[in-house]
């Protein structure tokens, strides 16, 4: 390389792009993931094994929906609500989505901010993110008790059909519902730095000696929208399936 | 040490993303509310689940404005899955068949086939 005299601000010679830049970056002998900080890269590679982890759950419950000869419940009937005398198809769980989609809107404008070093929007956002992921969690705990308590929904078996509904059902709602919980609790977490100021006075977080930046707010980011992801998926297979 | 950029893109861009996954959103949802059945409900809802999946991961998570290392890194391990669904769905096909053949006929447990959940199409 040519262009190896660093510049008096510091910054790096241009990195090669394309193939070609894949190339230069795992054989770098340095780190392989330009560009991005150390903890964004490890939340994509969690992000990745978690990937596997709900496709192993969607994936069981496609063979046992494929392999059972007992009708499966319908969905749309089954997650239906009567509201003002009107008997609405799949509602809540719309309603659930919608609220899920704004969540990560206001997630991916916190992130903004936070590098705008604007603390209070990133805060509020941050704040109105956990709200939203919060309700989403209380409407979960409300569809759950429907089920269980008035249409008899097992893990071993329900009054509708297919005994394996129960069981995917639980499974894999439970999975995602304990994923949003725990990002709720982060996302407090991290407006608290943020609006205290810990990520400005580069405080270092939680079990670290890293020094605290408003990189952080785009790794929680990362998750949050991953749990919104997820219920994409969930959404299409296993309530509009 | 090397200098880390932050993603810093303009507000319209998240607004914009924000309000197509609505959109879509709303989409998938009148497909269910239509009671669209057989495979053009199947090709809707995949096609609307892609799209947002798509919209999420590329503008959100900012994979588009990442380095090619990274993308690849992240999004080509996921294809193995493909392979693991694939095997899963002939084995599950299968065990229908043959739960199907030895205790479908007479035993007074009706046999409908899982393609057409909603017994039509």
């Amino acid at each position: 390389m040519t262009q190896s005299v660093l510049t008096s601000t510091g910054a790096s010679p241009p990195l090669p792009e394309g193939l070609q830049g894949i190339v230069a970056d795992w054989s770098s002998d340095q780190r392989a993931f330009k560009k991005v900080p150390w903890g964004k890269a490890m939340m994509w590679i969690f992000l990745l094994s978690d990937t596997f982890i709900f496709t192993c759950f969607l994936t069981s419950y496609m063979t046992v929906r494929m392999s059972t000869t007992v009708p499966w419940p319908n969905p749309s009937e089954v997650f239906a609500l009567t509201i003002a005398g009107h008997h609405i198809p799949l509602i809540l769980i719309a309603i659930m989505t919608f609220i899920l989609i704004s969540s990560s809107g206001t997630m991916a404008m916190a992130v903004k901010f936070g590098y705008e070093k604007n603390k209070k929007m990133c805060s509020i956002l941050l704040v109105v993110t956990a709200f939203f992921g919060a309700s989403f969690v209380g409407m979960q705990a409300f569809e759950w008790t429907k089920l269980i308590v008035e249409e008899g929904v097992r893990p071993w078996g329900n009054p509708m059909g297919a005994p394996q509904f129960g069981a995917s059902f639980f499974m894999i709602t439970g999975f995602h519902g304990f994923h949003v919980s725990v990002g709720v609790i982060f996302l407090i977490i991290t407006a608290i730095k943020v609006l205290r100021g810990d990520l400005d006075r580069q405080r270092p977080g939680f079990m670290t000696g890293r020094k605290g930046n408003y990189e952080i707010v785009e790794i929680m980011g990362l998750y949050w929208h991953f749990v919104d992801l997820v219920w994409v998926f969930i959404f299409a297979f296993f309530y509009l399936w | 040490m090397a200098h880390v950029e932050g993603q810093q893109h303009p507000i319209s861009v998240y607004l914009w993303i924000w309000g197509l996954l609505f959109v879509l959103s709303a989409f998938s949802y009148l497909v269910d509310y239509f009671g669209f059945q057989g495979y053009l409900r199947w090709s809707l809802i995949l096609v609307f689940m892609l799209m947002k999946a798509g919209l999420i991961v590329a503008v959100f998570m900012h994979m588009r404005w990442e380095r090619l290392a990274l993308m690849y890194a992240i999004l080509v391990p996921p294809l193995c899955l493909l392979v693991l669904i694939s095997l899963m769905a002939v084995e599950g096909d299968y065990t229908f068949v043959t739960r199907a053949s030895s205790f479908g006929q007479g035993s007074g447990v009706p046999v409908e086939h899982p393609y057409r959940p909603h017994g039509a199409g």
